[in-house]
């Protein structure tokens, strides 16, 4: 089976500023969402308490609120279902600094005579916690840019190293536009996924970035915009199967992964999504705007086999004992 | 069909992969396996943090202590002894006594001391106080660590996580009374203080305020069990547990649970000294700020051994004998942190992501063999021998396997056929060029090759910056994605290699690209 031939060289770059507006637009209205709704921070970064409830009926809500209602520990708590409606998650901005009675065990004293339930789950993340895991989760996030940044420009050159920066700040923007649109809980797993999107894109672009060094290295075409037309073309078998296989896996996790690994899920498949048009929209547009010269780049390449051919021309003197 | 190198050292990865991967798999008595993470198996995470300043009180309040049972031995009269924060003063009566009392003073660690006239003052250096507060952590890990060592849990964590945090955790708890159990163990100061009642005063304490006490050097401490009953004791104490050597449950003539417990030598004489000269005073029996009981003295106590009786359950004699035993907290702990899950919660988890895990797995494989055919296939083996080396390599280390991390080898599972998939694109374009069957191979694994490893490269990039930076949960993803990535690159590149070498002479031979790549040409 194929899905495309390679007889045809498609036309990528001639499209690339009707996907450059697009890409535009989405970037804006992520930021717009981001500045106008912000993003949820869920209690790993904010603080507070999160409970999970299984009931073994379906979960009485009201009465919880009720119950919970009257201690003032339960301000602005919000009860969702979680999963199926026997289930219930409580989250609060409260937390407790006491070992023994914790913000759990108030609650289950609370909701006492609401049903026959389970506590399956209580995280309680203490303010200075919550900073702090905000404070290491922005480090990370940025130590993985730089830490690409560096393995690109060292392996390819500085242009592919931003014009690939570019296509991952345009990915993270726009997971993180929709996380927001969908309002999840922003948790150490979405950083997670945000952290394998960075890698998975990246992935991606390399991929065809490297078809790319190489049809500049080898054709004697000093037109860029044909060089990677026929790069994109030349990976996007790859390309769209290897999107296809993690999509799938990625959407099994997202179906069947439980309600726990939703959220992660969620990030990961809208990654994979975005991630797979960047590579080839984003990416690659950017590095023929930003000039890459071809012709320089020959000239370096000559000059550099220049030099090695002098280095074991020497070499090869000072072996044979000819100085 | 030849053998190759690649395939033998193949062969011998996936030997590696099965064998050590099936200790875990089946849960074999013997073997290394894998840990499953908390978050799985269902369990108690903590963060907790010290209140050092509290450290630093005590240890002034036990100078104080110190100095007025110096002063009671050498029979020298002071007035006027109190303490706050960081400093002791008090007023020496006779002041030909001064040297004597300063170069006691002297011995005291970390303290200067100040005389003026007779008033004498004693501070704590700043270096001191940061001694005392790092030592009360240090002191807390400890205590807490042979706390639960006794507790009667499987390999419970505890470990100092920054400069002044304590992680703890505790697998396999079962139940939300074992949970509570382990966290009074954990948080209770087991300071056992032995303290005269101030008998002179002691009619008068239901009219006391605590600052009327104060003014005499007393304290007012409730009852344990009946908070209406009230004691007066002088504040500095006789001794404290900082004397005691042993600590057991025992049951009294009624068969109620009590502790007994030992002090040590000084303890001892300290405790026979104050006895012998308190006939007919009480002593009262303390504990974590509570009278425990208030006996009379009816004669002096030599021996240096003691009961504390309570009104407790088996279960809290035990577990509070545990707490004296190992030492009390130099300072109160507080939590910063927890993440608690029920066992059946994690047994969930581990359910749901089996399910997206043989899912996701079934998909691939089916589309991978309906594209590629016999290409397809092998890297079908390839991705089997993945799992198989990334559940080796976990069982080997001892790696923990948390929800994550499930999620990690899912995801490997994706992307781990990616460097096959790349592969099989090179070669049907070099089968496609009319190359021989021989150069098609080799030319594709190795133009594929410096594209799988930058790909691959940045990855481990994204992973290492999360295991650094991420806690817990989300470090075990860090772990799988990174193993799945390195096992990768021994399955899908080597591996494959060798299989497709072993096999190019009958591709060569059979001319049916359909077959064996899945295209026409």
């Amino acid at each position: 089976m194929e899905f495309f031939k390679y007889t045809k060289t498609f036309n990528f770059m001639g499209k690339s500023k009707i996907a450059m507006v697009m890409s535009i637009i989405l970037v804006l209205a992520s930021y717009v969402l981001l500045a106008t709704k912000g993003l949820n921070y869920g209690v790993d970064f904010a603080g507070g308490t999160i409970v999970q409830v299984k009931y073994d009926t379906t979960a009485p809500i009201d009465s919880m609120r009720e119950k919970l209602k009257d201690n003032e520990l339960f301000n602005g708590a919000s009860i969702t279902e979680f999963g199926s409606p026997d289930e219930v998650v409580i989250r609060m901005k409260s937390t407790t600094a006491s070992v023994t009675v914790d913000i759990g065990d108030v609650t289950r004293e609370a909701l006492k005579g609401s049903g026959n339930f389970e506590i399956r789950r209580v995280d309680i993340v203490g303010p200075k916690v919550g900073s702090e895991l905000k404070e290491k989760g922005i480090m990370s996030l940025l130590l993985a840019v730089l830490g690409i940044l560096i393995y690109v420009a060292f392996r390819f050159e500085w242009r592919f190293a931003v014009a690939s920066i570019f296509a991952l700040v345009h990915d993270v923007s726009i997971a993180l536009g929709a996380i927001t649109l969908v309002g999840l809980d922003v948790n150490l797993d979405v950083l997670a996924a945000l952290l394998t999107i960075l890698g998975y894109s990246l992935n991606d672009t390399i991929i065809v970035f490297d078809r790319i060094r190489e049809g500049v290295t080898e054709s004697r075409n000093s037109e860029l915009a044909d060089t990677i037309n026929e790069s994109v073309t030349r990976t996007l078998a790859r390309t769209t199967l290897t999107s296809l296989t993690t999509f799938f896996v990625v959407f099994t996790l997202f179906m069947f992964g439980g309600e726990i690994i939703h959220a992660f899920a969620f990030t990961l498949l809208v990654g994979v999504v975005v991630g797979t048009y960047s590579s080839i929209f984003v990416a690659s547009p950017i590095l023929l705007w930003f000039g890459f010269d071809v012709k320089g780049y020959h000239e370096k390449l000559a000059a550099k086999a220049k030099r090695e051919a002098e280095k074991q021309r020497m070499r090869d003197q000072y072996e044979s004992g000819i100085m | 069909m030849k053998l190759n190198y690649r395939i033998v050292i193949f062969a011998l990865a996936i030997v590696f992969g099965i064998g050590f991967s099936f200790p875990s798999l089946f849960q074999t008595q013997e073997g290394k396996k894998i840990t499953l993470g908390l978050d799985l198996q269902g369990g108690l995470h903590m963060l907790l943090g010290v209140k050092t300043e509290e450290a630093v009180k005590s240890r002034i309040k036990s100078i104080a202590a110190s100095v007025k049972h110096f002063s009671e031995r050498e029979e020298i009269l002071i007035d006027g002894l109190v303490f706050d924060e960081d400093n002791v003063n008090f007023i020496v009566l006779d002041s030909d006594e001064i040297s004597k009392v300063t170069s006691f003073l002297k011995e005291i660690e970390g303290s200067v001391v100040a005389v003026n006239g007779e008033q004498i003052s004693l501070m704590l250096t700043p270096e001191e106080i940061v001694k005392t507060e790092k030592e009360a952590i240090s002191q807390a890990i400890e205590t807490i660590r042979n706390r639960l060592d006794q507790f009667g849990l499987a390999e419970p964590i505890v470990a100092r996580q920054g400069d002044e945090k304590i992680l703890v955790q505790l697998a396999g708890i079962k139940t939300q009374e074992e949970e509570q159990r382990a966290r009074e163990l954990i948080s209770r100061a087991a300071k056992l203080e032995l303290m005269a009642v101030d008998e002179d005063r002691a009619a008068r304490v239901y009219n006391m305020s605590e600052g009327d006490a104060a003014e005499y050097g007393d304290v007012i401490l409730e009852d344990v069990n009946n908070p209406a009953i009230k004691y007066l004791v002088r504040e500095i104490p006789i001794l404290d547990g900082g004397m005691l050597t042993d600590a057991s449950m025992g049951f009294d003539q009624n068969n109620r649970p009590l502790i007994n417990f030992t002090l040590n030598a000084e303890g001892a004489e300290i405790f026979g000294d104050f006895t012998g000269k308190s006939v007919g005073k009480r002593l009262a029996v303390v504990l974590d700020g509570k009278v425990y009981s208030a006996p009379n003295i009816n004669e002096r106590i030599g021996g240096g051994s003691g009961q504390i009786s309570g009104n407790y359950t088996v279960m809290e004699a035990k577990d509070l004998a545990i707490a004296l035993r190992s030492g009390s907290l130099l300072a109160p702990i507080y939590l910063m942190e927890k993440r608690s899950v029920g066992p059946s919660l994690g047994a969930d988890s581990i359910q749901a992501s089996m399910v997206a895990l043989v899912g996701g797995f079934i998909l691939v494989i089916i589309f991978m063999v309906i594209y590629y055919r016999v290409a397809g296939l092998i890297a079908n083996i390839a991705l089997i021998a993945n799992l198989f080396i990334i559940l080796a390599v976990m069982s080997l280390f001892g790696a923990t396997l948390t929800l994550p991390g499930m999620a990690g080898i899912v995801l490997t599972v994706g992307m781990a056929v990616d460097a096959n998939v790349i592969i099989s694109e090179r070669i049907r374009e070099l089968v496609y060029e009319g190359k021989s069957m021989h150069k098609a191979i080799e030319d594709g694994y190795s133009n594929a090759m410096r594209a799988i490893l930058d790909a691959n490269i940045t990855t481990l990039i994204a992973a290492v910056v999360l295991y650094a930076y991420g806690t817990g949960a989300i470090k075990g993803f860090a772990i799988t994605i990174s193993i799945g990535i390195l096992a990768s690159m021994l399955t899908a590149i080597l591996g494959t290699h060798g299989i497709y070498q072993m096999l190019e002479e009958r591709i060569a031979k059979s001319k049916n690209n359909l077959f064996w790549f899945g295209i026409k040409g």
